[in-house]
């Protein structure tokens, strides 16, 4: 077997896929912290469970209506970002004349209530979900055996990604919105409604959590927990890339991702707490975060 | 920027170390005696009825609150780490009174230090950034020093530091007597809460509340505010890990629950329960929390939903606190 630095590189490779596969979820994830952080000013702790929320819709969906996977990828994030519509019109709009921290307690408030619900009715043992038949089996590519879902996962969430920056840097739409991030008074002094623009904003970055649970849920299996470990790891990933910019943002999740896979082959006691370190050392060379501006 | 805290805004007219000692006089009368009742009625509480245990376990969370306290409350700063300290706190003594034989006042000694010391280090760091952002730094730091406590040796994983000896206090107090434990608690706590009140009352603890109002503004008056949030942090941190020393002690246990992020949640609940900037609101908050956990314990996973429940209706309706609103239903009252 050949082997790079004394590791085999059946092993490197397949480290590397799941630390791609866990960018691939950084970089979904920190993209819809930014994109609400930009907007609301408020830090979503209830991401996390939003993002299991949408691992559950997508069971639901298959174990009480029969809808497959790929209508799930659709139907959840809907679904979802209509929830968190709901609890920004009932509950975030009225904390904007707050403080910033208020909106950080009143989403781990929130996510403490459905984390608690749901483990509640379904316990903390995962519930499996099957990948779905088009993307079974895998591709031997000689060095390493691809499985075929993997790989989708990785190219879907760089095209979500992808999608969403065009979205918000390219077009009419986006120019609004980063218009308003900038100056919210002037650009709803031109006519646009501000207001409905931070609600859409908001469920639309539920939406993208909602949309990375479905496509977790075959791979890390259904879990009332499956949030909550990952948010805080999402914010380190946060604290690192800075949220100024979304390519930053999806970068520093994909890089992350690779490097924490990396840390697995080489110190694999370290893996669990290597963006933390590495967190502490932009802060210490770099506080604004590698593509942050201080404000 | 908005403030976090309800407590009336100190005015940076003046400056406010001058400013301090005007208020202070009438109102530190006040608590004084506020505080004396309290230290009474935790004295005698043991002897009508309530259950020691669960008064220490209380006394240990309302120490907990009173430190993160003084850095949220007087310092603005929101960290939702603290759980670190209590943990690695809690971990040390327990490390220290088993495996080195260490006296109990030792072993305490031994965990606030470390806290201490790792109080510093993230203080440093956490106080790079601000806001938003001060809160996830300190998150993050805590889930480091959470998978250290994890995977290092001497915390012994999932199963963590049992059966502590609790030992004699200065070799003549038998702590293994509840009562006496008890009392050395309830002394441990008073000593702290002092403390804590005299540090908001000194100075230094204006110049903080100067920064929380307005940090350029109190740069410019001269004041270094990074080593003023540093201190308060190291204290914060030191406090809180005072409490997680002693609770080692007491429930001769040190395990990973004290250092989870659900534990940082926790003392932000209890503190703005009970009414954040106020001296008294972490304490009212901790008990109210400790009490409501015991009495749900049989609920299960329900703890945590109504735990996130009184997380959102006090950020929705009851910002104040407890203490928060009593004290401004008292001041409408009389005027």
């Amino acid at each position: 077997m050949t082997e790079i630095f004394g590791v085999p590189t059946q092993a490197l490779f397949g480290q590397l896929l799941i630390g791609l596969i866990n960018g691939a979820f950084y970089a979904m994830l920190s993209l819809g912290l930014a994109v609400i952080f930009g907007l609301l000013n408020i830090i979503n702790f209830t991401h996390g469970a939003q993002y299991m929320m949408g691992a559950f819709c997508s069971y639901f969906l298959l174990q009480y209506a029969g809808i497959g996977y790929w209508w799930s990828l659709v139907l959840a994030p809907i679904v979802v970002g209509a929830t968190g519509i709901v609890i920004e019109k009932t509950m975030l709009a009225r904390l904007y004349k707050l403080d910033h921290l208020y909106g950080l307690l009143l989403t781990f408030g929130l996510a403490l209530i459905i984390q608690g619900v749901f483990t509640n009715f379904y316990g903390s043992s995962g519930l499996p979900y099957q990948i779905p038949e088009e993307l079974s089996g895998g591709i031997n590519l000689g060095f390493m055996f691809l499985p075929k879902y993997r790989a989708w996962v990785i190219i879907a969430s760089v095209a979500v990604c992808a999608l969403t920056w065009y979205m918000i840097e390219r077009t009419k739409l986006g120019s609004y919105l980063r218009a308003a991030t900038e100056n919210r008074a002037l650009v709803q002094a031109f006519g646009i409604n501000v207001p409905r623009m931070i609600t859409l904003t908001y469920g639309f970055g539920v939406g993208l959590a909602a949309f990375a649970g479905v496509m977790a849920a075959p791979i890390y299996q259904v879990n009332p927990q499956m949030g909550a470990n990952m948010i805080i790891v999402v914010f380190a990933v946060v604290v690192i890339g800075g949220m100024g910019s979304i390519v930053g943002a999806i970068v520093t999740g994909f890089g992350l991702g690779i490097v924490e896979g990396l840390t697995k082959v080489f110190y694999p006691e370290a893996s669990a707490t290597v963006i933390f370190v590495i967190m502490v050392i932009v802060l210490l060379l770099k506080p604004a975060g590698l593509f942050g501006k201080e404000r | 920027m908005a403030s976090v805290r309800p407590a009336p805004a100190v005015s940076l007219n003046s400056d406010p170390v001058a400013l301090a000692s005007v208020g202070a006089a009438r109102a530190s009368k006040t608590m004084l005696i506020a505080t004396a009742v309290m230290a009474a009625a935790l004295a005698v509480a043991p002897h009508v009825g309530i259950y020691p245990v669960f008064l220490m376990k209380a006394l240990c969370f309302a120490l907990f609150a009173c430190a993160f306290n003084l850095l949220l409350g007087f310092g603005g700063l929101l960290s939702f780490g603290h759980a670190m300290f209590l943990g690695i706190a809690g971990y040390v003594s327990a490390h220290a009174a088993k495996v080195w034989g260490a006296p109990p006042e030792l072993a305490i000694v031994a965990g606030t230090a470390a806290s201490a010391v790792l109080g510093f280090v993230a203080g440093a760091l956490a106080i790079r950034r601000q806001g938003i952002y001060f809160a996830m730094i300190t998150l993050a730091l805590a889930q480091m020093i959470f998978f250290f406590c994890l995977q290092a040796p001497f915390t012994h994983g999932e199963d963590g530091i049992q059966s502590v000896p609790r030992g004699r206090l200065f070799g003549v107090l038998d702590l293994s007597n509840t009562l006496v434990m008890y009392y050395v608690v309830l002394a441990i706590f008073l000593a702290a809460f002092l403390l804590i009140f005299r540090v908001i009352h000194s100075p230094f603890g204006n110049v903080l509340k100067a920064i929380r109002e307005n940090e350029p503004r109190a740069i410019s008056l001269g004041y270094d505010a990074e080593r003023y949030k540093l201190l308060a942090f190291v204290l914060s941190a030191t406090l809180a890990g005072l409490a997680g020393a002693t609770k080692a002690i007491v429930f001769q246990l040190a395990s990973l629950t004290d250092v989870h992020w659900t534990m940082s949640g926790e003392v932000v609940l209890m503190t703005l329960l009970g009414g954040m900037g106020t001296i008294f609101g972490p304490v009212v908050g901790a008990f109210a929390i400790i009490g409501l956990e015991s009495y749900l314990a049989g609920f299960g996973q329900w703890v945590t939903v109504i735990t996130g429940a009184i997380f959102v209706v006090c950020v929705l309706a009851f910002r104040r606190g407890i203490v928060g609103e009593l004290g401004a239903w008292w001041a409408r009252r009389a005027p």
